[in-house]
């Protein structure tokens, strides 16, 4: 009984309309989820509500047939009984009559005749009932927007689920739809209106059926909306753009052809409108109406349309022209806009349907041909005066695009106008016999008129297009007997060689882009309709490489020949034409190549790499041709090196190297994996250096060493595991039989480490030449490893990096880093791992205890006593103080060593950190790290050189930044995710007690120096959460670097920190409680000498705080202001600008402040 | 109070596009200068509204790039305007907008000299005068409603 008083409530709460909305909503929830759980059925629910549905109040019956309706809504898809159906139809049915809850009967009967069959339906008999009721009963422009809005979904829904139904109505449906939908306004009841249109369309598609007969009426009701004119202020909040109207529109229109008389008349008058949208409707409207209405209906108006294509592309496309230089350039360049583009691709809609009815148009067009016949009083492109330009432009695109949509038509339009343009050239036919010899050269030393050669042009890309674009058109219907075949055949020859001499003689941008653009073409058919001989397409190959090779200084027909190279390669490579490939690489490849091994400086160096490379990126096959040929003379160039005494700069050999590594292997790698072309490189170059014993090389071609250290990077680092492996087996063979391999001195834990003239110094300055090269070639293979290649006899290895890092070499610290970086956890699962763990290498590392020695002899031992032995590498930076270069590189080395535990998130770094702390913290005793007092007793006593001090703290630096040579994703460092994050959120807390605390002015700037090179390569959200605490050590930062020139750059990253800072809201209020030291800093920066950007960036950082509350800033306004003005003065422009943007930024926060 | 337009239908001319510099040079070259040049002046005042309608004074062309002189070394700024109609009771305004303007955008060394284009007004002379007089500027500029258009003028420029 509960439920039936539960019942009650709800029913009275939602037919009381004193309630609110919401209470409303809950009941009918209440009641529809009662209905859907079977605790009340729906004859039930009925019952119940009797007295709502049948009362003479009318306000009540309203909402109480509503309340059903609005029920039945919900229950779509609960399965009822038919009869039950039969007989809430039959009541929804009735009420439509009732006007006066029209509402409810309008929901209910679309909740039913909405329900799938499954559910039960509504049978036919009475849906027909309703669409008769509709119809008799609905008069729906008199109502309101929602019920309209009902009704037409109503419509729709009856025309879409029961069209066997409704279809008997005949006249009066169509008669009724035609009155209910006449002249509506709103948006979302339009959208429907015109989706039943065309389904009404569909529903009588019959000659004599009864839409025939109103069509005339129906399209007057439509057509007043062509086109839409949507002012509605915000599509948003309708969720109608003018688009999906139009979209609707357009369907509508174009959904029976029995439209055709009224609609295209209309469109075509449209046309004309000065409305660009307007046009742009219209011609689409067009294009979807000439598919629809199909050929024969369209056949009375195609003059007009063609008018109108015309007129629409000539008053639409106007300047500028693009240049001959830009990348994508259709016909002549003219910018089209939307217009001409729909105009374009209606051309191409109509003449797909009635080609022949729309070529005879074009081929009789007297603007067209009053063209053809102007252009040849026309030399050249710059004679030709803008309007005429455009003319031609839009001939060639009509050309080409009637040619390019069938077979036929591209005969037929190559039948009327190719002979025409070959005469203006001045090329006659071919006489199949006749050798040609006097034409052509008397051909040569005239120049190709321009009009003719763009549009003779036009329709041989058409044609290529068409032939290569589809295979199944090809190969079905083009056979040698076509006609444009034979006529293209008959003139290859000719066509060739007038394209090869206007390259050569024409000095015309235009020209020489058309005539490259010829060439290429000519260059493309696919092999079966090749209309060229294979020795046409060789001489075509030879034109183009010899301006390659002796035109370079002609840039621009330079780069479009190379382009053009390229494009014919990489299309020969595309359609497998063996005949032409093998012929492409005699001349091309083979070519190319000879250019970068011979000694011929005629043509720059760079531009002859920029060609072969091109070239190989155009096909696999060239470009393993290409690397191959590079690869010998990268060989021979430094064989040259390694044998003979300096021949010649080796400018070269870098560039070779640089090419290699910069764009060949990157192609190689992408194009799939190849993993012996990648392997050879290293390989051979340190097969040989083996063989070259004598080395004599100098220490001035560092640069050599560097670029072959990049590209040995490289190679290696694309190379899979067995191939590194491979490699390293190879160099490893090679080092250990260089001379100072095993340094057997080292081997053992305790080195002796001297200086002064002390063994171990002499032995590593003894190094030849050819030591440090294979000491940094190995150290790049290292660096480039995969995690899973194993390095043979590590701990040898690693000695010998330690050693060699002592002296200053910096690949060396960062073959240690990346070493440690990937060396497995552990035993490796995989056991490919070598005779040492980590952690056994990072002990070696860390114990390995350096000897050193002071001047006066005496021997001190620097070994962690107490706390920890890993301490010795460490204090053997420390411990050595009359020479502070070694500790330089000492320190270097560790923090590349730290990076690589840094990426991994290895918990050692802490070590490394905390040595790099001491170094900072040496010269105050007072604060002094315990770890210090214990470890370094002895050595403390003399203070460190400033600049040991200041390299531990760049050792930060290291540690931070990302670095392009090691240690990144592409040479396969570990990378633990949000590592900078990490070591921030671990140092932040140590450091900066340090810097409030110190007193000495060394340390406290060197402190600085490493917090401000860890903030600024921090990302910027975790600094945000910590900018109360960080923003006076950033200003304290500031304030001491602004001293040095050198500390430009850290000056810059850390006001980009800051800046972010002020950027933020958060970072805002942190800096509300600094205002006036900030203010103090960034007032002096503006005045900043040594950097541009500094001072724009404080300029910038001033005008985002004078949006901080007014309170606040307003007493620093004319420091401001003051600093300002002299920025006004500053000798660089952007600086001006800014400065008169922050000027009236801090001016406005105080009223009339011209003075100011 | 129906009030009237002076110039009720002005030409708008097409703006002109803004040249972009050649990329700020080399960076290498950090301590090289760059003089303050025609194009800068006239970038600043280009955008400066006109008193009357909602259109830049580079669009009525009132002023245009040639009409701008100017010699760094010697600190000194020449601007030359055209009021749009012969009696515009506009000049004196517009010429205090760029007065403010410029005095706003220079450093403090430069000397700005203000001038309608010779023909362009009826009473050319004594507009001229007011114009560069420091006193009459002074004194208008404590006016807070002539401030207050001024201000109103300008403030599209800095958008």
């Amino acid at each position: 009984m509960a439920e039936s008083s539960r019942l009650g409530q709800s029913i009275d709460s939602f037919v009381d309309s004193s309630c609110s909305l919401t209470q409303q909503a809950a009941s009918l929830d209440t009641i529809t989820s009662l209905v859907k759980n079977g605790v009340l059925s729906v004859e039930g629910l009925v019952r119940e509500m009797e007295m709502y549905l049948t009362t003479t109040d009318n306000i009540i019956r309203a909402r109480g047939i509503l309340l059903l309706g609005e029920v039945l809504a919900c229950l779509v898809s609960k399965p009822l009984e038919n009869a039950t159906i039969h007989s809430l139809i039959g009541f929804f049915t009735d009420r439509l009559a009732d006007w006066k809850c029209l509402r409810g009967a309008l929901v209910g009967c679309l909740a039913l005749m909405r329900r799938k069959l499954d559910a039960g339906m509504v049978t036919d008999t009475d849906a027909k009932a309703v669409a008769h009721s509709f119809l008799q009963n609905l008069q729906v422009q008199s109502l309101g927007q929602h019920d309209r809005k009902l009704c037409f979904e109503l419509l729709e829904c009856l025309l879409e689920c029961y069209p066997d139904s409704v279809a008997p109505l005949g006249d009066e449906l169509v008669y009724g739809i035609c009155e209910a939908v006449d002249s509506e306004k709103d948006p979302q009841c339009l959208l429907l209106t015109f989706r039943i249109i065309e389904v009404l369309a569909r529903l009588f598609p019959d000659q004599s059926g009864p839409l025939a007969s109103f069509a005339g009426d129906l399209f007057e009701i439509l057509g007043c909306y062509f086109p839409i004119h949507f002012t509605h202020p915000k599509a948003e909040d309708l969720g109608i753009k003018r688009d999906d109207l139009s979209e609707a529109l357009m369907l509508a229109f174009s959904s029976t052809p029995f439209f055709e008389p009224f609609a295209i008349p209309l469109l075509l008058e449209k046309l004309s409108s000065s409305l660009p949208f307007a046009k742009v409707d219209s011609l689409k409207y067009l294009s979807s109406c000439t598919l629809k209405y199909g050929a024969e209906r369209m056949l009375k108006h195609a003059g007009a349309i063609w008018l109108a294509i015309k007129d629409a592309i000539y008053n639409s496309i106007q300047e500028p022209a693009l240049s001959f230089t830009s990348e994508s350039l259709v016909g002549l360049g003219f910018q089209e806009n939307e217009i001409a583009k729909e105009a374009l691709t209606l051309l191409q809609r109509v003449i797909v349907q009635s080609d022949s009815l729309y070529l005879s148009l074009i081929v009789k067009d007297e603007d067209i041909n009053m063209i053809l016949n102007t252009i040849t009083s026309y030399e050249s492109y710059n004679d030709i005066y803008s309007q005429g330009r455009l003319k031609l432009h839009v001939v060639g695109r009509f050309l080409s695009i009637s040619a390019r949509s069938s077979i036929a038509s591209c005969n037929r339009v190559f039948e009327s106008f190719f002979p025409r343009l070959m005469e203006i050239l001045g090329l006659p036919v071919k006489n199949l016999s006749a050798d040609h010899s006097p034409i052509v050269s008397s051909l040569i030393s005239k120049r190709l008129n321009f009009g003719a050669l763009y549009l003779c042009i036009e329709l041989l890309a058409s044609y290529r297009d068409l032939t290569a674009g589809s295979k199944e058109i090809a190969s079905k219907s083009i056979s040698a007997s076509e006609t444009c075949y034979g006529m293209l055949q008959s003139y290859s020859n000719l066509l060739t060689e007038a394209f090869c001499s206007t390259l050569v003689t024409s000095p015309q941008d235009a020209d020489i882009y058309f005539g490259v653009k010829g060439l290429q073409i000519l260059a493309t058919f696919p092999g079966y309709v090749s209309p060229m001989l294979i020795s046409e397409f060789e001489s075509i190959l030879i034109t183009l490489m010899s301006i390659i090779t002796l035109h370079f200084k002609k840039t621009l027909l330079w780069k479009l020949s190379l382009k053009a190279l390229v494009n014919i390669g990489s299309f020969i490579d595309e359609y497998h034409e063996s005949e032409k490939v093998s012929s492409y690489m005699g001349v091309v490849v083979e070519k190319s190549i000879s250019l970068v091994s011979l000694d011929d400086f005629t043509m720059p160096f760079p531009l002859k790499l920029e060609a072969i490379s091109g070239i190989g990126a155009s096909g696999l096959n060239y470009m393993l041709k290409i690397v191959r040929g590079l690869e010998e003379a990268i060989y021979t160039n430094l064989s040259e090196f390694y044998a003979h005494e300096n021949m010649k700069s080796p400018e070269i050999t870098i560039r070779l190297l640089e090419c290699y590594s910069n764009k060949v292997l990157p192609w190689i790698h992408e194009n799939g994996s190849f993993d012996e072309v990648l392997l050879r490189f290293p390989v051979n170059v340190w097969s040989q250096i083996e063989s070259h014993v004598d080395f004599s090389i100098q220490v001035q071609e560092m640069e050599l060493l560097d670029a072959t250290m990049t590209a040995m990077r490289h190679a290696v680092a694309f190379c899979s595991v067995e191939s590194q492996n491979k490699i390293i087996q190879k160099a490893y063979s090679i080092l250990s039989s260089s001379t100072f391999f095993p340094l057997k001195e080292f081997t053992s834990l305790t080195i002796q480490f001297q200086l002064g003239g002390l063994q171990l110094a002499r032995k590593i300055d003894n190094l030849s030449y050819r030591d440090e090269w294979i000491l940094s070639l190995f150290a790049s293979v290292v660096i480039a490893a995969r995690p899973q290649t194993p390095i043979p006899n590590l701990k040898e290895i690693l000695q010998l990096f330690m050693t060699t890092l002592l002296k200053g070499s910096v690949p060396a610290a960062q073959a240690l880093g990346s070493i440690v970086n990937k060396l497995g956890k552990e035993s490796n699962e995989l056991k490919i791992s070598s005779d040492c763990t980590l952690e056994e290498a990072l002990e070696t590392i860390f114990r390995t205890k350096l000897w050193s020695s002071h001047d006066n002899g005496a021997l001190m031992k620097c070994s962690g006593t107490n706390n920890g032995s890993e301490m010795s590498f460490a204090d053997s930076c420390l411990g050595v103080v009359n020479n502070n270069l070694p500790q330089i590189h000492a320190i270097t080395g560790l923090s590349w060593i730290g990076k690589g535990l840094l990426l991994r998130g290895h918990e050692k770094l802490k070590d490394v950190t905390m040595i790099f702390l001491e170094f900072l913290l040496k010269n105050n005793k007072a604060d002094a790290f315990p770890l210090k007092q214990n470890s370094l007793e002895s050595s403390s006593e003399r203070d460190l050189h400033p600049s040991v001090i200041k390299s531990a703290a760049d050792a930060f630096h290291i540690l931070m930044s990302d670095s392009e040579v090691c240690l990144n994703r592409k040479f396969h460092a570990v990378i633990r995710p949000l590592y900078k994050q990490r070591f921030f959120s671990t140092m932040m807390p140590i450091l900066q007690p340090l810097i409030m605390k110190n007193d000495s002015s060394l340390s406290r700037s060197m402190l600085c120096r490493a917090f401000a090179h860890i903030i600024s390569d921090t990302p910027l959200t975790p600094i945000l959460s910590e900018a109360k605490k960080l923003i006076p050590i950033i200003l304290d930062c500031l304030s001491m670097l602004n001293k040095d020139i050198q500390d430009k750059d850290i000056l810059y990253s850390l006001l980009l920190v800051l800046s972010g800072i002020l950027t933020d809201k958060n970072g805002q209020e942190a800096v509300i409680e600094n205002v006036h030291h900030v203010i103090n800093n960034l007032t002096k920066l503006i005045a900043y000498p040594h950097m541009m950007l500094v001072r724009e960036t404080a300029i910038q950082c001033l005008v985002a705080m004078s949006e901080l509350p007014h309170a606040r800033i307003y007493p620093m306004r004319i420091q401001v202001l003051r600093a300002i003005s002299n920025a006004l003065n500053d000798p660089k422009r952007a600086i001006r600008q800014e400065a008169v943007r922050c000027r009236q930024a801090w001016a406005s926060i105080a009223s009339r402040s011209l003075h100011f | 109070m129906v009030f009237e337009l002076i110039n009720a239908n002005p030409v708008v001319y097409e703006k002109k596009e803004r040249r972009a510099r050649s990329a700020p040079s080399d960076y290498s070259d950090e301590y090289a200068a760059e003089p303050i040049d025609q194009q800068e002046v006239f970038d600043h005042v280009r955008d400066i509204k006109d008193p009357e309608h909602p259109y830049s004074l580079e669009e009525l062309k009132v002023i245009t790039e040639d009409a701008i002189e100017v010699d760094d070394m010697q600190s000194y700024v020449r601007v030359t305007f055209t009021p749009t109609v012969e009696h515009c009771s506009m000049a004196t305004i517009i010429g205090l907008c760029l007065r403010v303007k410029l005095l706003r955008s220079l450093p403090s060394r430069y000397k700005v000299d203000i001038r309608v284009a010779p023909g362009s007004h009826a009473s050319e002379a004594s507009v001229n005068k007011q114009l560069n007089d420091k006193e009459r500027v002074a004194a208008a500029l404590e006016n807070p409603n002539l401030v207050d258009m001024v201000d109103e003028c300008l403030a599209p420029s800095y958008g």
